[in-house]
């Protein structure tokens, strides 16, 4: 069953707080992954790849760029998951 | 119809009887990389977790690394050069293309008339060449096979390229696989991805050298024509690491028949700090699990990487024979090999 925008940003949370030491409560839709929660470049990777496999969808490298937020990146789970 | 030819006769299995590494005398910090970069220290570290790597000189060929390394594994196995019946060198980063560089040392060392060969697998080489090796000694063709891993990837490396110029080094490691009373080298999961076949790569083949071709070749700020370098997508490479090779460790686990609480070391290919810590998160690698950080002080030496810091672990007391040893290489193919090892 698809996801709902609450639990993605909850799931993301997770995931954030798990690779990269960050508060799950730090982690809002508005907050930049590398500029406010810490999330470098290759943490970046290691998000994305935690969260094709947590919601079942296909985040190319090619779109990873444009996943600023965690809005962006909640946005774009709710788009293309299956 | 019965074969008329003899069932061949084999050691019952393989092991690993003894290791040996070289690096060479020039050791290079970050600020010498920065020389020809826009970087910092404190980016290299962080992204890579590599403060130093060392560059061969002049004299320390190819040839002459793996001699050295070689030699080491001899002494440390307990045999002689001349029991030598197999030698497989791995490399990417020897320039003569005939004949062999395995024939070359195999004379140096004296070890008599073994077969020799080189084989190309990148960073997957170490375990490419431990497997064949394995085979050479369970089937019965070698009795006791040299295993080197050895690059000079300096001579390989864009120093202006930010992507590549602080990640590689040089250096040589080796092995000496023989028969065994019980199982030392575990079954070997590998492969390749040849799909992903340019995501690290030489930049043009040296058939664009040919005079009629120069126009072809990529030229430097000055006009001048820039040498073959490693170039490599970096952030695809990663994922594909992390997110593939911990699945292929996995296996090799599960094919030897153990679980990471069974485990006391942990020898991943050096190619990034970032990969190893991922690597040890996603497997579940329990605290006593000794993990290889040899990259620190290494670089990324491709096939030379894991048994490099084989020995290393071995001679500071981190790791000691007899323990059992996960190894996995990975890299430009994109091709991996891991599998379970006794430690010599
Ligand atoms: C090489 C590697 C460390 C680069 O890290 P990366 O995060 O992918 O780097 P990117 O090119 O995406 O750049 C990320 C940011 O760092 C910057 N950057 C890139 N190279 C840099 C360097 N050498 N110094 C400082 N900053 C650098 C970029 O400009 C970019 O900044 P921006 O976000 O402000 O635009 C990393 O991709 C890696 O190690 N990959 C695996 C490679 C590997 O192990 N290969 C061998 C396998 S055998």
């Amino acid at each position: 069953m698809a996801a709902t925008q609450e639990e993605i940003v909850a799931g993301l949370a997770e995931i954030v707080n798990e690779i990269a030491g960050i508060p799950v409560e730090d982690v809002q839709l508005d907050k930049s992954f590398t500029d406010d929660l810490d999330v470098d470049s290759l943490s970046m990777v290691e998000v994305v790849v935690a969260a094709e496999e947590r919601f079942d969808v296909k985040i190319p490298d090619d779109d990873v760029k444009n996943l600023k937020t965690v809005g962006d990146a909640t946005s774009y789970i709710l788009k293309h998951q299956s | 119809m019965t074969s008329k030819i003899k069932p061949p006769k084999g050691a019952p299995y393989a092991r690993i009887m003894g290791v040996g590494g070289y690096r060479p005398v020039q050791v290079v910090p970050n600020e010498e990389i920065l020389k020809h970069i826009d970087s910092s220290d404190e980016w290299i570290r962080s992204r890579s977790g590599i403060a130093t790597r060392h560059w061969a000189g002049p004299d320390e060929t190819v040839a002459a690394m793996s001699v050295e390394a070689a030699g080491k594994a001899i002494a440390d196995a307990g045999i002689t050069a001349e029991q030598i019946d197999a030698v497989i060198i791995s490399t990417v980063s020897h320039f003569m293309q005939t004949p062999s560089v395995a024939t070359e040392i195999a004379h140096a060392l004296g070890a008599g008339k073994p077969a020799a060969f080189d084989i190309s697998a990148a960073c997957a080489g170490f375990g490419y060449g431990l497997t064949l090796a394995k085979g050479l000694v369970v089937e019965g063709s070698a009795s006791h096979v040299l295993v080197v891993g050895v690059e000079r990837l300096s001579d390989l490396t864009d120093m202006t390229d930010r992507a590549t110029a602080f990640l590689f080094g040089d250096g040589a490691g080796a092995v000496i696989v023989g028969p065994a009373e019980e199982p030392g080298i575990g079954p070997t999961i590998w492969g390749s991805e040849g799909d992903k076949n340019t995501t690290i790569k030489q930049t043009v083949g040296w058939d664009k050298f040919r005079v009629g071709d120069l126009g072809l070749l990529p030229l430097d700020e000055d006009g001048g024509i820039k040498f073959p370098a490693i170039t490599q997508e970096g952030q695809t490479v990663f994922r594909w690491a992390v997110y593939e090779m911990a699945k292929v460790a996995q296996q090799a686990l599960d094919a030897a028949g153990i679980t990471a609480d069974d485990l006391d070391v942990f020898i991943p290919h050096q190619a990034n700090m970032r990969i190893i810590d991922s690597m040890v998160k996603t497997l579940k690698l329990p605290e006593h699990v000794e993990v290889a950080r040899d990259i620190e002080t290494t670089g990324n030496t491709s096939a030379a990487s894991i048994p490099l810091a084989m020995e290393r672990m071995l001679a500071t007391g981190q790791a000691k024979s007899g323990d059992t040893a996960l190894v996995i290489g990975f890299g430009a193919g994109l091709v991996y090999a891991a599998t379970v090892v006794t430690l010599p």
